[in-house]
């Protein structure tokens, strides 16, 4: 199976702080890939680095096939201004802008799909109303008929969970289904263990360093959960010392 | 009588009516880029800009006199410099944008005055920071119009990257390389605006006509091009107002016309739909009998 993503060597930071160390891994194309760790360990970071947001301070990530248009990432805590007058149709339609770009005007096919798309998860009749209306989950479910739309080959999730109904996260984890089905490479950072163990068959575990990474139920132990907050705890006291000699 | 009061002023005088085509260009065009302004916090900022053109005025007046085409020139090039220094300076420091605009934007104020005041008498400085909207020639009135029509043209161009800019950056940085583009496209049209409406209402009044009805509106519609139309059909109505008072109580006409706007911006306050004082604390009958 070819690599969708691959870590090589890959140190990623902030102000010459590392956050991610010497990172070695592949993700293989089309899998679908929870990352885990304790706080501060890296995992946005991470996801940053891939979208290229982010440059390494050392090593680099290959990208197998897929062009830098080709992701489509959903930051944790997303820059939108809520209280901007833009309708869910407008903001949902932006995920259409690889093919329309800045300028076309949205053809009649364009449309259509992005009915269907706010039909996939469930805003139909919200068309019109303003992002600032809509509550929490709610506005999550239009950004991810914006992701839908992008129709990436890479999508990168960051925390999409969090502050979500139930209703809306067992909606959401069936849109993530369909992408893997449909061959998606799909990398999202969760906390939950129960949601990971359900609907993630890989996962990557992350303190700074690699943990484990493999199939979820071997990757997801107490041991090395354990093991994942004493690294991280070890770099809390230590920001800049914990290179190879800490570990 | 009401004749007299509303139409005869125009009726009778032509520079009242160049006056009241200058008001409207000046409106039409600058009222959309007051509202952006407005929608991305940045409404200062259209305050620090019009103090950035004022060296570049200024040193327009002291090459070729009281010249529209030097002023114009010199304005925009000052106005552009400081724009671009500022966000220069934001992209590669930790500086922030709105720290380095203040920075520069005194720093080239400063120069202004300097320049204004090694030559010029006081009555420059006043047509400079005040404008001669009752003394527009047919020059001034083509510019003005010109401006205005490259400002909806370009805004009309680039009205998407413009709101995914405001409501979404972050997605916007991700999708296209547009967004660099966009910022300083947008901080252009700010420029242009006020270069037009300097020569109506002065340096320190265009960003009245700019940034007053933009908020006024935000207090009668909710969407983009809501506020848009209201923007710009309460800077019409201002300028008309303002232009009748100045005429029949002779005031100076700059800030007349920036005082109506500012009377609109009141009621809008207390009498708008859109989130008013009087529509907070009606009892929301209609939605109780849905």
């Amino acid at each position: 199976m070819t690599a969708a993503l691959s870590f090589e060597n890959l140190t990623l930071g902030y102000d010459q702080t590392p956050a991610v160390q010497e990172l070695e891994a592949e993700i293989p194309d089309g899998s679908l890939t929870a990352i885990v760790g304790p706080n501060g360990a890296g995992k946005s970071t991470l996801l940053k680095g891939v979208t290229g947001a982010l440059s390494p301070l050392e090593g680099r990530i290959q990208i197998g096939g897929v062009e830098r248009e080709d992701i489509a990432y959903l930051p944790q805590q997303s820059e939108i201004d809520r209280s901007f007058p833009i309708t869910v149709v407008d903001i949902v339609s932006m995920g259409l802008w690889r093919e329309v770009g800045a300028f076309a005007t949205l053809g009649r096919g364009h449309r259509k799909r992005v009915q269907t798309a706010l039909a996939a998860v469930g805003l139909t009749g919200f068309e019109r109303r303003t992002i600032g209306s809509l509550s929490g989950g709610q506005m999550q479910r239009a950004l991810f008929a914006r992701l839908l739309l992008q129709d990436a080959k890479l999508v990168l999730l960051d925390e999409p969970f969090t502050a979500i109904d139930a209703k809306t996260m067992a909606d959401l984890l069936g849109i993530i289904r369909r992408w893997h089905d449909e061959g998606r490479t799909v990398l999202a950072v969760l906390h939950d263990d129960i949601t990971v163990r359900t609907h993630f068959p890989e996962t990557l575990m992350l303190a700074r360093q690699l943990v484990a990474h493999g199939p979820t139920e071997q990757v997801l132990t107490s041991e090395n959960q354990f093991r994942a907050r004493q690294m991280c705890e070890a770099c809390a006291d230590t920001p800049h010392s914990c290179g190879k000699s800490a570990a | 009588m009401i004749w007299e009061l509303f139409f005869a002023p125009f009726a009778e005088f032509g520079f009242m009516r160049r006056a009241l085509l200058g008001c409207i260009a000046v409106s039409v065009g600058a009222t959309p880029v007051g509202v952006f302004l407005m929608l991305r916090n940045m409404s200062l900022t259209g305050d620090a800009m019009a103090h950035a053109i004022l060296p570049g005025a200024a040193l327009g007046y002291l090459v070729s006199g009281l010249s529209l085409g030097a002023m114009t020139i010199g304005g925009l090039i000052a106005g552009m410099v400081v724009a671009l220094a500022s966000g220069f300076v934001a992209r590669i420091t930790a500086l922030r944008e709105d720290a380095s605009l203040a920075a520069f934007y005194l720093i080239s104020l400063a120069l202004g005055v300097l320049i204004v005041s090694t030559r010029g008498s006081n009555v420059d400085l006043m047509h400079v920071l005040f404008g001669t909207v009752l003394a527009l020639d047919n020059a001034a009135l083509i510019l003005l119009c010109s401006f205005a029509s490259i400002s909806l043209i370009v805004l009309a161009i680039f009205f998407r990257p413009l709101v995914l800019e405001c409501a979404d950056p972050q997605f916007l940085r991700s999708v296209s390389g547009l967004s660099a583009v966009t910022h300083f496209t947008f901080l252009a049209l700010v420029v242009l605006n006020l270069v037009a409406g300097f020569h109506a209402l002065g340096t320190l009044m265009a960003v009245g006509i700019m940034i007053l009805p933009a908020a006024a509106a935000r207090f009668w519609a909710a969407s983009i091009g809501g506020l848009v139309s209201a923007a710009a059909l309460i800077a019409i109505l201002s300028s008309l107002t303002g232009l009748l008072l100045s005429f029949h109580y002779s005031l100076p006409s700059g800030p007349a016309i920036i005082l109506v706007a500012g009377i609109a911006y009141g009621l809008s306050i207390i009498c708008g739909p859109v989130g008013g004082v009087i529509a907070q604390h009606l009892p929301r009958q209609q939605q109780l009998e849905t």
